[in-house]
């Protein structure tokens, strides 16, 4: 569905996005993930036909974004952050005018259609400046689907919505799946990991790692750690520990919390529970710690990254 | 592919022109024009004594707040659009750039032509009262109608670089009194330049259509103005593109 290849952006001097290739196969959810000012916005805006990329290639549906701009255009349903409404027009009215300049045949369909497939029935006729912001998003979704686009992009379609319209955005996202292929940017990670199949990580303007959520999260993770609560600690306790076969590694938390990194060769876990109860430590708690998508996020975006990891990353990219 | 441009025109016009009438912009700028007119008009009247539109039509007061109500017409038309960022919903629509900037300004000069309907009564009066010379009161309006045009299409163009309507009615309005002004200065120029200078000011190719004379070449540079203009109000919003 997308085929990315070498695309570089530049403003000026600044080089937004550089030799960024990908592809996304028909149907896949895919999250595009990345620190503020990463690309995101500037590969979705190449995608959709807004600006033409410096360099490289990017094709969508088999048409080149540079010389079948229109084409793209017509296939894609695009999502901008700062969603794109005309706040004196009505919903349906705004509806009907995104159908129209995209040459939608049966009109009224297509508006009944997405009315419903994103909850609108109760503000079709409100005028869209006086919706809140959770409908104002709707309205944004409904308006890329209005023409049944191949390929759907949704930069940051959660952006400043309260919990509970956040959940209803994802599950209007995930029945989509289905029949368009999706490609969503945000900077909240449990909403790739809840929606994408494939998380592209991008940071300043180079993907650094690509990969499902569920790998990415087990390559960093390695190890397992756990984390103990004590109810009587002192030194000893650490000391206890370190000396236990298959612990690789003891950190202080605060003064009764200390995290255990085991190798991971064999479950150190009962070994260490028994080492805390026996040694009259007052075992609490015994958690696991997971690295969660977020650590990994951090891990290769921070200029503290071991040079290495990166580069390992990149080559996989 | 022609029917298809057409559509997304005609699209465009027409939500342009429904945001006009839900706005105070089109009642009042319509509202404004008659009263200004109509009290000139009456004014006028009153003092000649001559059943004519040309006291009111060629005075330097009508013609600038003409411009003026120009200007208010184009301001919102594209510096909107950017301020909102529904600009990034047309330009990723199927739609050429071009096919955006002629959409909206069609519906600038649908609003012009209704609104210059609407100031067609003064004819209906001067008819009703006395015996007027009718052609040079249809070439009066058709000397508005494409003075206007010109200068809509100059007022698209100053909202296209700017996403504040204040400072594009501005620029507007600047634009047009700077190519007047330097029309003045042709004659201390002189040469070929002071007749390139001297071809400048849009007015000045209004006042023979307003005192009742059509010539082609005035009405062949208004709509070469408005060319001009449209043109590059889509080189602008092809230049969004890039930053």
């Amino acid at each position: 569905m997308i085929r990315v290849e070498g695309l570089t952006k530049e403003y000026g001097r600044f080089c937004a996005l550089n030799d960024v290739s990908f592809s996304v196969e028909r149907g896949e959810i895919v999250g595009f993930l990345g620190p503020n000012g990463a690309g995101k916005t500037t590969t979705m805006r190449i995608l959709t036909g807004y600006m033409p990329p410096s360099e490289g290639t990017a094709v969508v549906g088999g048409f080149d974004v540079v010389e079948d701009s229109l084409e793209v255009r017509r296939r894609v349903g695009y999502l901008p952050e700062s969603v794109p409404l005309y706040r004196e027009m009505r919903v349906r009215e705004y509806l009907d005018f995104c159908g129209a300049v995209r040459g939608v045949e049966d009109r009224q369909g297509a508006v009944a259609r997405v009315i419903d497939a994103c909850n609108l029935g109760d503000v079709r006729d409100r005028i869209i400046g006086r919706l809140s912001k959770g409908y104002r998003q709707r309205v944004g979704l409904a308006q890329a689907l209005v023409h049944s686009p191949e390929l759907l992009v949704l930069d940051e379609p959660t952006i400043g919505l309260d919990p509970r319209q956040i959940r209803g955005v994802r599950e209007l996202i995930r029945d989509l799946a289905g029949e368009h292929t999706v490609l969503l940017s945000t900077h909240i990670l449990p909403e790739v990991t809840d929606l994408c199949q494939r998380v592209l990580i991008i940071d300043k303007g180079r993907i650094v790692a690509e990969d499902t959520p569920d790998r990415l999260q087990a390559g960093l993770q390695g190890a397992q750690r756990v984390r103990v609560q004590l109810a009587r600690p002192d030194k000893g306790a650490e000391e206890a520990l370190r000396g236990l076969l298959g612990v690789a590694d003891v950190e202080t938390l605060a003064a009764d919390r200390l995290v255990v990194t085991l190798d991971g060769e064999t479950d150190g876990r009962a070994a260490v529970a028994e080492t805390l109860v026996r040694g009259g430590w007052g075992l609490l708690e015994l958690q696991s710690v997971s690295v969660s998508l977020e650590d990994v996020f951090v891990q290769l975006t921070t200029d503290e990254t071991p040079a290495g990891e990166v580069a390992a990353e990149e080559a996989v990219a | 592919m022609n029917r298809r441009s057409g559509s997304a025109v005609l699209q465009i016009c027409k939500r342009e022109l429904n945001a006009y009438f839900v706005s105070p912009i089109a009642y009042v700028s319509a509202a404004v024009l008659l009263a200004v007119f109509g009290a000139m008009f009456a004014l006028l009247l009153y003092f000649s004594r001559e059943a004519t539109l040309r006291y009111v039509f060629d005075h330097g007061v009508a013609l600038l707040f003409f411009v003026l109500v120009t200007q208010v017409i184009t301001m919102r038309l594209l510096a909107d659009e950017s301020r909102q960022g529904t600009l990034e919903l047309l330009l990723t629509a199927p739609v050429r750039d071009w096919e955006i900037v002629v959409g909206k300004y069609l519906a600038s000069l649908a609003l012009l032509a209704l609104m210059l309907g609407l100031a067609g009564y003064f004819a209906v009066v001067l008819l009703l009262i006395g015996n007027p010379d009718v052609g040079p009161m249809l070439t009066g309006y058709l000397g508005y109608f494409l003075l206007g045009a010109a200068l809509l299409a100059v007022g698209e163009f100053a909202s296209s670089v700017t996403e504040s309507q204040l400072v594009a009615a501005l620029l507007g309005l600047g634009i047009t009194l700077m190519l007047w002004l330097l029309g003045a200065a042709a004659e201390m120029v002189g040469g070929a330049v002071g007749e390139f200078l001297a071809y400048l000011p849009i007015f000045d190719h209004t006042w023979d259509m307003l005192r009742g004379v059509v010539d082609t070449k005035n009405v062949i540079y208004l709509l070469s103005v408005v060319a001009v203009f449209l043109f590059m109000t889509t080189r602008v919003l092809e230049s969004k593109r890039w930053a």
